[in-house]
């Protein structure tokens, strides 16, 4: 038994969601091209940890991103907002053109990239001087930015969106970093949607999550590629099958095939994406 | 029970024993110190002590210029201090390249924090009495030990700071914060319980400190209190060295009672910090 049928199977478990993408899928080619990626590549000191990236990613459609451990996910989203750069020793080459524009030109701020392009991280990093609140409300206070006179509001959709409204709506006082492990991971999905980015990448958010919770993650997600553009990094196939609606497998730092997520899961056309799907690695 | 969990239990016992009398021994000497004090000083610590001027007769004589002239020197020293240090340990860790330069400044500093408090009194004198002419007065005082607290305050301050995980400071880059943004409203507000622990042992000592005064120029015997930011001064451990040097045994009472009441306001001064360090720390969770 191929565990592309696993996979659907598992997709089957979860009457929400279903494998077959949804219609914006089958309408791809007018789709705007929210990044073009072009022989991107990432150091951290003299070891490479991916190379020579190149791929288009789509406005308004769910980029899944597979891969074994250590084989340069963290790495290739963190380079999309210009996270990468903040380790010591780091170094980038290529070109990511978000919107048209190159990323990695001279004249970009970095900081007001990250204010379009927000990031869930792979570990839970509530402020912990923060209470629930003003971790939702970090981004706007720390940025200064207007909606922050819409805070009440503001809290109650990005905690509605992150699945956690209900939870901690009578907590909202306490401290962030005193909630569960997958509450905190919620928070910061929370946290980075009020600032409303265009683009929300993320690092394996469920990865701290009970099924319940993924699940309306994944609802979640499903509900925000209407307007944003999401990257999400899984380890979880299923979970790539049944949100995204592309798929990119890498291997060792590299992108070794990309393509519509039900077609690279059934008929995969890279004898190492077979591997990998079907257990054999990894 | 085998011959080995016995050895074990025994091992894991004469460790226990050590421990506690490597807590213990301190302990004792510091109670033994503290009760001599204590009898000594009992017949002199009224108020009319707190509140008068040195003397001749050792019943008459008072603390008070001390006591105001170290509430005054503290208050200035960490008013320096503490801007400085904190913003100079919020650069290097924050800001600054790492390279040859950071590497030679962090040697230097931890070399700074273990030099002789007499050496920066004769830089104090030189630089400060000096060179920059603020003369022999409370001023010179307080920057001579704003210089000796300097290093101590960066380093602990660099320490808090590096307890800062990383991924908190990217959580803040994350949602588009500049760095200052995330330093100030993120990285800082962490650190800062540890932080104030750093800058209460530095103003402890200072407390404490005599020898570098004496060569900036702090008075032993003076009848007034400071008027001024250059106005001569005296401080608690001079006035008490002072009376300690006297042959009369009673001077040796005012002495005692000098301890009590410099110990006294540095438990104060350090009770307030923990107590704000406290109540800030209450909000924090990992
Ligand atoms: N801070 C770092 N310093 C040095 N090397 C690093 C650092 N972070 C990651 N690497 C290396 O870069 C490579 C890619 O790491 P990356 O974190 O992108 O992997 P990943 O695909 O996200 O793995 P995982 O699924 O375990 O999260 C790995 O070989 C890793 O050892
Ligand atoms: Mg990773």
């Amino acid at each position: 038994m191929s565990s592309a049928i696993e996979v659907k199977s598992a997709a089957k478990t979860n009457p929400n969601i279903n494998l077959t993408l949804p219609d914006s899928a089958e309408k791809e080619g007018s789709l705007k091209t929210k990044f073009s990626i072009k022989n991107l590549s990432a150091w951290f000191g003299n070891q490479q940890a991916i190379r020579a990236i190149s791929m288009d990613i789509s406005e308004k459609q769910v980029t899944a991103i597979i891969g074994p451990s250590g084989c340069g996910k963290s790495t290739f989203i963190r380079c999309l907002n210009r996270m990468h750069e903040l380790v010591p020793g780091t170094q980038v080459e290529g070109l990511v053109k978000f919107d048209g524009y190159n990323i990695y030109d001279k004249g970009v701020d970095p900081v007001l990239l990250r204010r379009r392009v927000g990031m869930v991280f792979q570990k839970p990093n509530p402020f912990p001087t923060m209470s629930v609140r003003e971790n939702v409300l970090a981004g706007l206070k720390l940025t200064k930015s207007e909606q922050i006179k819409r805070a009440p509001e503001t809290v109650e959709r990005a905690l509605q969106q992150a699945a956690l409204w209900r939870e901690v709506r009578d907590r909202l006082d306490e401290p962030g970093a005193g909630l569960s492990g997958g509450q905190q991971q919620r928070l910061c999905i929370a946290r980075a949607l009020a600032v409303e980015p265009d683009v929300l990448l993320m690092d394996e958010p469920c990865s701290a999550l009970d099924p319940i919770a993924t699940a309306r993650i994944e609802d979640l997600i499903h509900g925000l590629a209407e307007s944003y553009t999401i990257i999400i990094v899984t380890h979880n196939m299923q979970q790539a099958a049944r949100v995204s609606n592309r798929t990119a497998f890498f291997l060792l730092g590299e992108l070794v095939e990309f393509g519509k997520t039900n077609q690279l899961f059934t008929a995969p056309k890279d004898k190492r994406t077979e591997d990998y799907i079907t257990g054999k690695f990894g | 029970m085998s011959h080995s969990t016995l050895r074990r239990k025994l091992a894991e016992r004469s460790f226990i024993g050590l421990c506690i009398a490597a807590v213990a021994l301190p302990l004792i000497i510091l109670i033994v110190l503290m009760v001599d004090v204590g009898i000594d000083s009992i017949d002199r610590l009224n108020w009319s002590f707190l509140s008068s001027y040195p003397s001749r007769k050792a019943e008459e004589a008072g603390i008070r210029p001390g006591l105001v002239g170290s509430v005054y020197l503290i208050a200035l020293t960490a008013a320096m201090a503490l801007p400085i240090g904190v913003g100079a340990a919020v650069y290097l860790e924050e800001y600054a390249k790492r390279g040859w330069l950071a590497n030679l400044i962090e040697i230097n500093l931890a070399n700074l924090a273990g030099v002789p408090s007499i050496i920066y009194g004769l830089l104090g004198l030189k630089l400060f009495v000096r060179t920059i002419g603020l003369g022999r007065g409370l001023l010179a005082g307080a920057c001579t030990m704003a210089l000796l607290i300097l290093p101590i305050v960066i380093l602990a301050s660099r320490e808090a700071l590096r307890t800062v995980p990383l991924s908190i400071r990217e959580g803040a880059y994350a949602l588009g914060a500049t760095r200052w943004q995330t330093v100030s409203q993120v990285v800082l507000p962490v650190a800062f319980p540890g932080i104030l622990t750093g800058a209460i042992l530095s103003v402890s000592r200072a407390i404490g400190e005599a020898a570098p005064l004496i060569v900036v120029g702090a008075l032993a015997y003076i009848a007034f209190l400071p008027d001024g930011i250059n106005s001569p001064f005296t401080v608690l451990p001079i006035q008490i060295f002072n009376w300690v040097s006297r042959p009369q045994r009673e001077f040796l009472d005012n002495a005692a009672a000098g301890i009590v009441v410099l110990l006294v306001t540095m438990l104060l001064l350090n009770g307030l910090a923990i107590y704000l360090r406290n109540r800030l720390q209450k909000r924090r969770y990992w």
